[in-house]
C-alpha cells in the first residue's frame, strides 16, 4: 500500500501541481488537507447548534415556566406551547446537546479536523495512507450528522434517554416519546459515526506507521503526532464495542430480544422478556465512553504541548515522559469504565477495583500538568491567540482534574454521583479542556489550513470573554451539586416542597450560570465572525508565522496536493529545538541537519 | 411576526456593521505595515497583566463561593456513616483544593512572569530526570492515602447488613415511590412481576396472588380467552395492523401464563406468611432513629435512582433485578427541623436517574421518627397488612378508595404526618 502510494506521489514531484474540478477539489476531495477542513466546517457548524440548545435548557433551569420569545422561536408551538418548553423537549434537548458536543465536536472535530490537516504534514508525508478511505471517513461523518440533526425534528421528538442511551428508557416508546423515531435515528447515526471514525482511526495508525519521511523516527516525533497515534489506537478498540451496544439495543426495540431487559410493566403492559441486564448496557456503553473521553481529551493535549512549546520559544519539558503519560493515559483509560456505574448494582468490590485504577490516571495527568508548567518557567511567552488558549487548557485540565479524585472515590461517589458536580467535573476536564484545544489548534493552525491569518485582537477577546463565561458558568455548578441538585431535572421546583434554604441556593446559582452561558455563547459569535471573515478577507499568511520547528511550515502556503513541490523533506533532530544554546536563531527547523559538534537532543 | 424579523434585520446589520469595522482596522494596520503574525510587546504585556488579574478573580471567586455556599450545601448528614463520608469528603476537598491553588496559582504567574522581553532569551530546559519523579512519586504517595481511605469507608458503607436490621423494600415506576415493610418476621416477602394486579401493585408472591395472576391472565377482561373470542369471532371485522397486533398480545400473554403455571407448582405455600404479614406505604417513608435499615430495591419499568441525600445514601433500582444499601438514620426530623429553624424542613427521597418526562417530580418524604414514636406507628399499621388488604379488595372493588382516606386519618390522628407542603 505503502509502495504503490509513494509511486503515485513521485507522479506528482515530476509534474508539479494539476488543476482540480470544483467537485474532486472541494466535495469528493482525497486530499487530507480538504478533508481536515471538511471535518471542521461541519463540526462547527454542529458545535452551534449544541450549544443553542444548551442555551434553550439554560433558559429553562434559570426561569421554569417564564414564557420565551426566544424558546419559543426554535421550539415553536409543539414543543414549547406559549414559549414554555415540555419536559420531554427539555430531556431531547440535554440528550442531543451533550451527543452533539461529545461525538460530533470533539471528536469528530477535533480528532477528525487535526489528524487529517497535521498527520500527514508533521510526519513528511504525501498524504493518508488511503485518501479514498479518508474521503469516505468525512463522508460518514457527513451522513451520521445530518442524521442526528434530522432527528430533532421527528414528530415523536429526539432521543430523551440521555447522552448515555441507558435502557430500558431508550429501548421503550412507551416510557418517553423519544424513544420512538428519535432514538432509532440516534442509534443509525450512532452507526454511521462509528465506521467513520473507525475509516479515519484505521488511516492515521497506517500512516504513521508507514509513511514517515526520512529520519523521522518515532522519538522525534512531534507530540501531536503521538497524541493523534495513541487517540487513533483508542478509538479502533472502542468505538466497536459501542458499535455492538448500539445493534443489541436496536434488537431489542425492533425484534423483541432480551439482551437489556427483564421482567417490565411499562404504559400497564407487562412484556415477556426475561432474563437481560440493563446493567450489560452499561458495562458496554462505558467501554467505549470512558476511552471517549481521552479519544476526545488527548488531542487536545497533543495540540498544547506543540503550542506550549513554539509560543514560550522552549523545548517541551520531558519529552519522552510526555510519551509515556499519554501511552499510560491510553492504557489505563480501558480498565477504568466501571467507575461510571459505582452505585447502579454492581458488585461493590468490583468498584473497589475501578476505584484502584481510576486513580492511577491521575498520576500521568499530573505529570502533564507539572510538564506545560515547567514549560513556562523561564519561557519567552509570546501571547499569540493559541498560546492563550493553550493555557486556559491547562487551567481546566487541572480544575477539573481535581474534581474528579472526588468521583472516582466509589465512597464519596455515592452522594454526589449524578449531580450537578458531576456535570461540573466533565464540564471543566473534558469539555473546556478539548474545546480550548481546539480553538487553539484553529488559532496556531488556520494559516496553513487556509493561508490567510485570523484576525489577533479579535482572538484576545474571544479568549477572554471564553475563559471568564466558562468558569462563571461551571465553577457555580459545583455547588448546586455539592447541595445535591440531581442533574437532568427540568426544574427544582421539587425542593421548595421540603428545603426552602436548598432550593433558594439553587435558583440564585442558576441564575448566574444562565447569564455566564448567554456571555459565553455571544463571544463565539466573535469567533465565528473572525473565522468566516479571515477565510475569504484575511491578511495573507507567511509560510512560518510562528517561526516552529516542525515540518509542516516547511510546505508553501500555497496548498499542493503532495504537500512539498519537490522531494519530501530530510528529518535530522527532534521538534523541540527552540532557544538551543549556541544557535543563532531562537528556533531550528527539523529539516536542519546537526553542526558540527551538536549534539541532538 | 414583525419583531422576528427586526431580530434577524438588527443580526445582518450588526454583522455588516463588524465587517466594515474590521476592513477599516485592517487597511490601517496595513497602513502601519503590521503583521498578524508579529506580537506587539505591548500585546503580550497586556495579556500577561490579564493573566494576573483574572487568577485574582478566580481564586477570589472560588473563595466567595465557598463562604457564602459552602462545600456541602445539602446540610450535615443525617446517618451514622454520612459522619465517615463527610469528614473523608472535607479530607479529599482540602488536598484538591491545595493542589488546585497551588498548580493554577503556578501557571498563571508563570504566564504572567515569563512573558517575551526584548533581549530575554528562553531558557534551553528539556528535561530534568530528579523533578519528574519527583512530581511521579508524590501524586502517587498522595492518592496511595486517598486510595485507602476511601476504599476503607465504602466497604464499611457496602458490607452485609446486620441480621436485626430493619427490611424495607423500595419499588419504583413512574413517576413515584412505593415502600414495603417486612412486618412483624422482618422478612420481605418473596416477589415476582408477572403477578403484578389492581390489588397487587408490588407483585408479592403468595399462592392466592398466583391464582389471581392466572384467572386475570385467562379470563380477565383482555385476558387469553377474551383475546381468542375476538380473533376467532368472523362477525369482527379487524384491520391487518389490528389484528398483528392482537395476535402478538396472545403469543405473549400464553408465555405468560405458561411461566405462572411453572411458578404455581414450584411455589411453597410456607413462604405465604412471610407476605402476608407485609405492609405497604405510599407517599412517606417512616424510619427508626438509631436502628439500622436494609434496603431492597425493584423497579417496576425503567432504571431509576434511590438518593438520599441526608443520608449520604443512593443506589439505582434496576428493573430485572433487586439492588441493596443500608444505613443508620441518626437524626430525626424533628431535630433537623430545628437544627435548620425551618419547620417545613423535611428528609427527601429523590429520583436521580433520568426515568421520564416527570423524572424531577419522583419523590418521597422521608421521616425519621424517635424508636418510641416509631412503635407506635408500627402498631398502626398493625390492620394493614398486605393479608387485611389483599382480601379487602379482593372481595370487593370499590373499597380501594375510602381505604386510603382512612389511612390519612389515621396518620393525622396519631401526629406524625410530614410537615406541611404548601401554606
Amino acid at each position: 500500500m505503502a509502495a504503490v502510494a509513494h509511486e503515485a506521489h513521485g507522479h506528482h514531484d515530476d509534474h508539479g501541481h494539476h488543476e482540480e474540478s470544483f467537485v474532486s477539489k472541494y466535495i469528493f476531495s482525497h486530499d487530507h488537507k480538504m478533508i481536515g477542513k471538511q471535518f471542521l466546517m461541519t463540526a462547527v457548524f454542529m458545535g452551534v447548534v449544541a450549544m443553542l440548545l444548551s442555551i434553550l435548557f439554560r433558559l429553562q433551569l434559570a426561569w421554569p415556566g417564564e414564557s420565551s420569545d426566544f424558546v419559543s422561536f426554535f421550539l415553536g408551538d409543539t414543543w414549547a406551547p406559549d414559549g414554555v418548553m415540555k419536559e420531554d423537549m427539555y430531556l431531547g434537548l440535554v440528550t442531543i446537546h451533550g451527543t452533539i458536543m461529545v461525538f460530533f465536536l470533539l471528536t469528530g472535530g477535533l480528532s477528525g479536523t487535526f489528524s487529517n490537516i497535521l498527520i500527514p504534514l508533521q510526519i513528511g508525508a504525501r498524504d493518508m495512507a488511503s485518501g479514498f478511505l479518508n474521503m469516505l471517513s468525512y463522508w460518514f461523518f457527513l451522513v451520521s450528522s445530518l442524521l442526528m440533526l434530522g432527528s430533532l425534528f421527528v414528530e415523536s421528538g429526539p432521543a430523551m434517554a440521555g447522552w448515555t442511551i441507558y435502557p430500558p428508557l431508550s429501548a421503550l416508546p412507551q416510557s418517553i416519546s423519544g424513544s420512538g423515531t428519535g432514538m432509532t435515528l440516534w442509534l443509525l447515526s450512532m452507526a454511521v459515526f462509528i465506521a467513520s471514525s473507525l475509516l479515519g482511526s484505521l488511516n492515521y495508525i497506517v500512516t504513521i506507521i508507514n509513511l514517515r519521511t526520512k529520519g523521522m523516527s518515532m522519538t522525534r516525533l512531534p507530540l501531536t503526532i503521538w497524541a493523534f497515534f495513541v487517540t487513533a489506537i483508542l478509538g479502533v478498540l472502542s468505538f466497536p464495542v459501542l458499535l455492538s451496544a448500539a445493534l443489541l439495543l436496536m434488537m431489542d426495540r425492533l425484534t423483541g430480544t432480551s439482551f437489556f431487559l427483564s421482567d417490565i410493566i411499562i404504559g400497564g403492559e407487562m412484556l415477556s422478556q426475561h432474563g437481560g441486564s440493563p446493567l450489560l448496557f452499561q458495562h458496554l456503553f462505558w467501554f467505549l465512553g470512558h476511552p471517549e473521553v481521552y479519544i476526545v481529551l488527548i488531542p487536545a493535549l497533543g495540540l498544547s504541548s506543540e503550542i506550549i512549546s513554539t509560543n514560550s520559544r522552549k523545548p517541551i519539558f520531558g519529552y519522552k515522559a510526555m510519551i509515556g503519560s499519554i501511552l499510560a493515559i491510553g492504557f489505563l483509560s480501558f480498565i477504568v469504565w466501571a467507575h461510571h456505574m459505582f452505585i447502579t448494582g454492581m458488585n461493590p468490590f468490583l468498584g473497589s477495583v475501578f476505584v484502584f485504577t481510576t486513580l492511577l490516571i491521575a498520576i500521568p495527568s499530573a505529570v502533564k500538568v507539572f510538564n506545560y508548567i515547567t514549560t513556562l518557567w523561564r519561557g519567552s511567552i509570546v501571547y499569540t491567540p493559541a498560546m492563550l488558549f493553550t493555557i486556559g487548557l491547562v487551567s481546566t485540565f487541572i480544575t477539573g482534574g481535581v474534581t474528579g479524585i472526588i468521583l472516582a472515590d466509589a465512597a464519596l461517589d455515592i452522594t454526589i454521583h449524578d449531580t450537578y458536580f458531576v456535570v461540573a467535573h466533565f464540564h471543566v476536564v473534558m469539555g473546556l479542556s478539548a474545546v480550548f484545544g481546539m480553538f487553539a489548534g484553529v488559532y496556531h493552525w488556520f494559516p496553513k489550513m487556509f493561508g490567510k491569518m485570523l484576525n489577533t485582537r479579535m482572538g484576545y477577546a474571544h479568549f477572554w470573554i471564553t475563559i471568564v463565561a466558562a468558569y462563571g458558568v461551571f465553577f457555580p455548578m459545583h455547588f448546586v451539586g455539592l447541595a445535591g441538585a440531581p442533574r437532568r431535572y427540568y426544574d427544582y421546583s421539587v425542593y421548595e416542597t421540603f428545603d426552602s434554604e436548598t432550593f433558594a441556593l439553587m435558583m440564585d446559582l442558576s441564575v448566574i450560570i444562565t447569564i455566564f452561558s448567554i456571555l459565553g455563547a455571544l463571544g463565539q459569535l466573535i469567533f465565528l465572525f473572525n473565522f468566516f471573515y479571515s477565510i475569504f478577507r484575511g491578511p495573507k499568511a507567511v509560510q512560518n508565522p510562528w517561526r516552529g520547528t516542525t515540518l509542516e511550515w516547511t510546505t508553501p502556503v500555497e496548498h499542493i496536493h503532495g504537500n512539498w513541490p519537490g522531494e519530501r523533506p530530510t528529518v535530522y533532530r527532534w521538534p523541540y529545538d527552540y532557544s538551543k544554546p549556541g544557535a543563532e536563531e531562537d528556533f531550528i527547523p527539523q529539516t536542519v541537519p546537526l553542526a558540527e559538534g551538536e549534539e541532538e537532543h | 411576526m414583525v419583531s422576528k424579523l427586526v431580530v434577524l434585520a438588527v443580526i445582518v446589520l450588526g454583522v455588516i456593521a463588524v465587517a466594515q469595522l474590521m476592513r477599516v482596522y485592517e487597511l490601517s494596520s496595513k497602513l502601519r505595515n503590521k503583521n498578524e503574525a508579529e506580537i506587539s510587546n505591548r500585546d503580550n504585556k497586556l495579556n500577561a497583566n490579564l493573566m494576573l488579574i483574572f487568577m485574582l478573580f478566580f481564586f477570589g471567586g472560588f473563595i466567595w463561593l465557598m463562604l457564602e455556599y459552602g462545600w456541602t450545601g445539602r446540610g450535615g448528614p443525617a446517618s451514622v456513616h454520612g459522619h465517615e463520608l463527610d469528614w473523608l469528603l472535607n479530607l479529599n476537598f482540602i488536598i484538591i483544593i491545595a493542589v488546585f491553588f497551588i498548580t493554577n496559582g503556578l501557571l498563571f504567574l508563570f504566564a504572567f512572569k515569563y512573558v517575551k522581553k526584548p533581549g530575554v532569551k528562553a531558557f534551553f530546559f528539556p528535561h530534568n530526570n530528579k523533578l519528574e519523579m519527583l512530581w511521579t512519586i508524590v501524586p502517587a504517595l498522595v492518592l496511595a492515602v486517598i486510595i485507602i481511605l476511601g476504599l476503607k469507608s465504602w466497604n464499611n458503607v457496602t458490607d452485609e447488613a446486620s441480621p436485626e436490621s430493619i427490611r424495607v423494600e423500595l419499588f419504583s415506576k413512574q413517576f413515584d415511590w412505593t415502600a414495603r415493610y417486612s412486618g412483624n418476621d422482618n422478612v420481605l416477602g418473596k416477589f415476582d412481576y408477572k403477578l403484578t394486579a389492581d390489588n397487587n401493585e408490588l407483585a408479592i408472591l403468595t399462592t392466592h396472588t398466583i391464582d389471581t395472576a392466572i384467572s386475570l391472565m385467562e379470563s380477565g377482561p383482555t385476558g387469553i380467552h377474551e383475546l381468542e373470542n375476538k380473533l376467532n369471532d368472523k362477525t369482527i371485522i379487524l384491520i391487518p395492523e389490528e389484528r398483528d397486533k392482537m395476535m402478538a398480545e396472545l403469543l405473549r400473554k400464553e408465555k405468560l401464563v405458561r411461566l405462572l403455571y411453572q411458578m404455581k407448582g414450584r411455589h411453597d405455600s410456607k413462604l405465604d406468611a412471610q407476605a402476608w404479614d407485609d405492609f405497604i406505604q405510599k407517599d412517606t417513608l417512616y424510619l427508626c432513629k438509631g436502628k439500622e435499615h436494609e434496603f431492597n430495591f425493584r423497579s417496576k419499568d425503567v432504571i431509576h435512582s434511590a438518593y438520599f441525600p441526608n443520608f449520604r445514601a443512593q443506589m439505582n433500582t434496576v428493573p430485572g433485578m433487586t439492588t441493596r444499601f443500608k444505613f443508620t438514620p441518626d437524626k430525626s426530623s424533628v431535630q433537623a427541623r430545628i437544627e435548620k429553624n425551618d419547620p417545613k424542613y423535611n428528609f427527601v427521597l429523590l429520583c436521580n436517574k433520568i426515568c421520564g418526562g416527570a423524572h424531577y417530580k419522583m419523590k418521597m418524604f422521608v421521616v425519621v421518627l424517635e424508636e418510641k414514636e416509631y412503635n407506635s406507628w408500627l402498631d398502626s399499621k398493625k390492620n394493614e397488612t398486605f393479608k387485611d388488604k389483599y382480601f379487602a379488595t379482593t372481595s370487593s372493588e370499590e373499597t380501594d378508595a375510602s381505604q386510603t382516606d382512612e389511612e390519612g386519618v389515621n396518620e393525622q390522628e396519631n401526629g406524625l404526618t410530614v410537615a406541611e407542603e404548601q401554606d
